[in-house]
Order: C-alpha cells, then structure tokens, then sequence
C-alpha cells in the first residue's frame, strides 16, 4: 500500500518536530511550517515517516493511502 | 427571452412574482434526469472556481441519502464584485427557482439562502420574494447573513456558518458535497450559477450568457449581462468606452491575473474558452487600471487587502501572506530592492496549496501574475506611498 504524507494545515502550528524526524522529507518555511515533499513515501522512510506522525504535538501530521484527488 | 435580466428594467427593483411567470412562464417539473441535460448544457459555477456544476451535482447526488441540503451563496465578498447582489436585488424569483430545482433533483428538505450581511437589498428582495411563495416552499427555505469578510464565501466557510455559526473555512476532506449541514451532502451553489438553473429547467439550455461586473477605469462601472462571445474589448465598448488609456485588466477579481490590455480585448468572457488558454472568469469581474495609476502600489494594496482577510487559522497563508503584503509595501515605499524581489519570487511558490482552502492560492496567483505582467516596475519601482482603490 502506498501512503503519502499530510498536514491538517488549521491543527498544524508550527512546531517543527516533523521536519527533524524526516528531514528528507519535510522542511520548514520562513515561518516554521512544514513544506511537505509530495508523493508517495519510499519503503526505506516509512518507518521514520510513523515516527514524525506518531510524534506531531498536535496531532497534524497523518499517512493516508494515495488516491486521485477528487473535486470539488 | 432566454437571459437573466431580460424583463423590467433593473432600477425598478426586484421583479414581483407575477412579472417573472409572466415573463418566463411556472418552473416546469424535472425529474432525475436533469443532471444530464445540466451537464450537457455546459454551465459551470460562476463563484469563482468554474466548476462544471453537472459533474457537482451528480456527486451531492452521489451522497444525498435523501437528507441534502442546498446553500444558494450569495455571500459575495470579493470587494469589485457586485453582480450577485444585482442579480438578487432584481430577479430574485430565478434564485429561488434554481435552488427548488436543486432541492427537487438533490432530494434535499432544506434550502438555505446564506446572503452578504452587507447587501440589504438583496436580502430585502429575497425576502419578499420567498413571502410571494407557497407555504410548502416557504417551508423549507431559511436566510443566514453571510460576514462581510472575504473567506465567508467558501463553501466549507458557508457551511461551517450554518452549522457553528463561525463562517472559516475547515478542513477538507469531507467536501460540503460528501458531508456538509447536519453532516448531510450539502450543495454550495452560487446564485448566478442557480438563476441559469433555472432557465436551463426551462429551456433545456445554457443562455450563453454571464454577468459581468466592469470596474476601475471605464466611463460606466457596473453589471451587465453579455453573450459569453462576446469580447472584453466589446464589453467595455457597449458600457461607453474607457475613462483613461487602460494599463492593464484585472480579470476575475483579486484572485484573478492582470492581463494585458491588447491581449484581454480580444478575450471571450466564455469561461471554459478562458480556462484553455490558462486564463481564468472567476468570479466575473473586469478591473481597468488606468495608465495614470502606478501598478506597484496598486498590488501592494491588493495584497494587503488578501493578507487582512486571511482566516488566520494555517500559517503559510497567514504569516506567508503578511510577509508577501510588507515585501510589496516595502518596495512601494521604499522603492525597488533585490532582496525583497528575491523573497517574493521564493514565498509565492513556498505559499502555494498550503492552506485548508483556497486562500493563499488565490493570493500568490494573483501576485504572481503582477510580477510578470510588472516585472519592469518592480525592479524599477521608486518611492512613493501605497494606496488602493478597488
């Protein structure tokens, strides 16, 4: 199963913790929000990927299958 | 005739019942098919986004489980827009017919009219025209003043409105189509889009028509229909010509592209013809800055206005939209400097999609756009003090 990484932007507040855990994906912007590298996760991520959701103090960051985006 | 504001003339105010079956004839019964004949009649949304309203409908349908709800937006918030307001203030039978038609194919048992809370006479017609109304459709109908901010005509905003009373955007998913009022499938439509609904029951067609509302340097701002062929060059001709040499043309609002004059006169106001050529109608406003107006400072204020209306609830937009806001005003008043061009051309991709909805994109397409059409002013920008005229 494929899974991508994403930000709930309203509970995200910036704290950072994300972008330490899964620097090689994930970096911060001039504000300190996320900026989130898109597409699926490679397998050999996956793990600290878990750990940077698991780990988000506000609970912001989630894994969830890849599927077409669907509008509006 | 086959057009919105066919009929009295629009100074004398909201078309009574009577004149707009006169005119019109009684909305006559559609049954589930009349998602294919809307799709087959092209319409697309005329809030802003011009999404196809077929492909919309069939998926609210998708989710209805016969509990829908249908919101006619007529929140209006874009400060040059004026056309929803025209258009409830004058046919508001049209409004009203589009969101039955809605509720009849949607199987929805609640229509909520969610009107700018600034557009007293839109809301003053609506009003009387749902009271000329039977009681079985009165029954269903309810009016919520949308908040005169930008964001409130979102439509997770409009939804989150009824239901919590606070009109931010919210996360999505769940899309208001998947899970909106009540958590009911939920359809935000906006009022035009429901006017040419209604006609589109009638007729089995599109008007080939859009409201378009014409500001800044012409000799008579305002809103009028015109034919989707025809060209802004033709727009701003029939509406008595240009005040002053136009500079530039803001087309679709502020969340639109500044175009140059030569190229937007020969543009259709056709949405889907604007969209295949990476343009967009948005919400249908035609802005002209005069030759005489300075296009740095006019931007700067522009995106002063788009940081203000930030909900304030995802960082990028609200912290990225202030620092893109000052950086412009900086070189407006300050004069032109290679560190804050630098920190624009970096932010307005850093921005972009990273907002619950739509704002910030808005926000950096509509710079982004500037700092093309205006590469030459602002590397080039000397001081002076930033104003805005909408």
């Amino acid at each position: 199963m494929t899974r991508e990484l994403v930000v709930d932007r309203i509970k995200c507040d910036g704290r950072g913790l994300c972008a330490e855990l899964l620097p090689e994906r994930i970096r911060l912007d001039d504000w300190g929000y996320p900026i989130i590298t898109p597409g699926p996760i490679p397998a050999h991520l996956m793990q600290h990927a878990e750990r940077a959701v698991e780990d988000c103090p506000v609970l912001a960051l989630a894994l969830r299958r890849v599927e077409r985006k669907a509008r509006p | 005739m086959n057009r919105l504001l066919a009929g009295q003339e629009l100074r004398a105010g909201p078309e009574p019942l009577t004149a707009h079956e006169r005119r019109l004839g009684k909305l006559p019964p559609t049954g589930k098919d009349f998602i294919e004949t809307l799709t087959r009649s092209g319409l697309v949304g005329k809030g802003g986004a011009g999404f196809p309203v077929g492909v919309k409908w069939r998926s609210a349908a998708g989710h209805s489980h016969g509990r829908a709800v249908i919101i006619a937006n007529g929140a209006e918030g874009e400060p040059q827009s004026k056309k929803d307001r025209v258009l409830m203030a004058t046919r508001p039978h049209l409004v009203l017919d589009g969101a039955f038609v809605a509720a009849r194919t949607l199987r929805a048992s609640r229509i909520v009219l969610y009107i700018g809370e600034d557009h007293a006479a839109a809301r003053a017609a609506m009003a009387r025209a749902l009271a000329e109304r039977t009681d079985r459709e009165r029954g269903i109908v309810t009016i919520s003043p949308a908040p005169a901010r930008y964001v409130a005509g979102e439509s997770s905003a409009a939804v989150h409105l009824v239901n919590a009373g606070i009109a931010t955007p919210t996360t999505t998913p769940p899309h208001p189509h998947e899970r909106g009022v009540d958590g009911g499938a939920t359809l935000v439509q906006n009022v035009e889009t429901l006017a040419h609904v209604a006609l589109i029951a009638r007729y089995g067609v599109a008007s080939g028509t859009t409201l378009v509302t014409l500001a800044g340097g012409v000799s008579h701002p305002g809103v009028v229909e015109v034919e989707e062929t025809a060209t802004i060059g033709e727009l701003v001709a029939r509406c008595g010509g240009v005040a002053e040499r136009p500079r530039a043309v803001l087309l679709g609002g502020y969340f639109g592209s500044w175009l140059d004059p030569d190229l937007a006169w020969t543009l259709p106001l056709d949405a889907r013809a604007l969209h295949e050529r990476g343009y967009s109608l948005g919400c249908g406003v035609v802005g002209l800055l005069g030759a005489s107006r300075c296009p740095v400072c006019e931007t700067a204020g522009i995106m002063h206005y788009l940081a203000g209306e930030s909900s304030a609830q995802c960082g990028p937009c609200f912290f990225g939209l202030r620092a893109l806001a000052a950086a412009c005003s900086r070189i407006a008043q300050q004069g032109s400097n290679r560190e804050d061009l630098e920190r624009l051309q970096r932010w307005t991709v850093d921005v972009r999609s990273r907002g619950a909805c739509r704002h910030p994109d808005g926000a950096v397409l509509f710079l982004q756009s500037a700092l093309q059409q205006f590469s030459h002013d602002f590397s080039t920008h000397e001081p002076h003090s930033v104003r805005r005229t909408a």
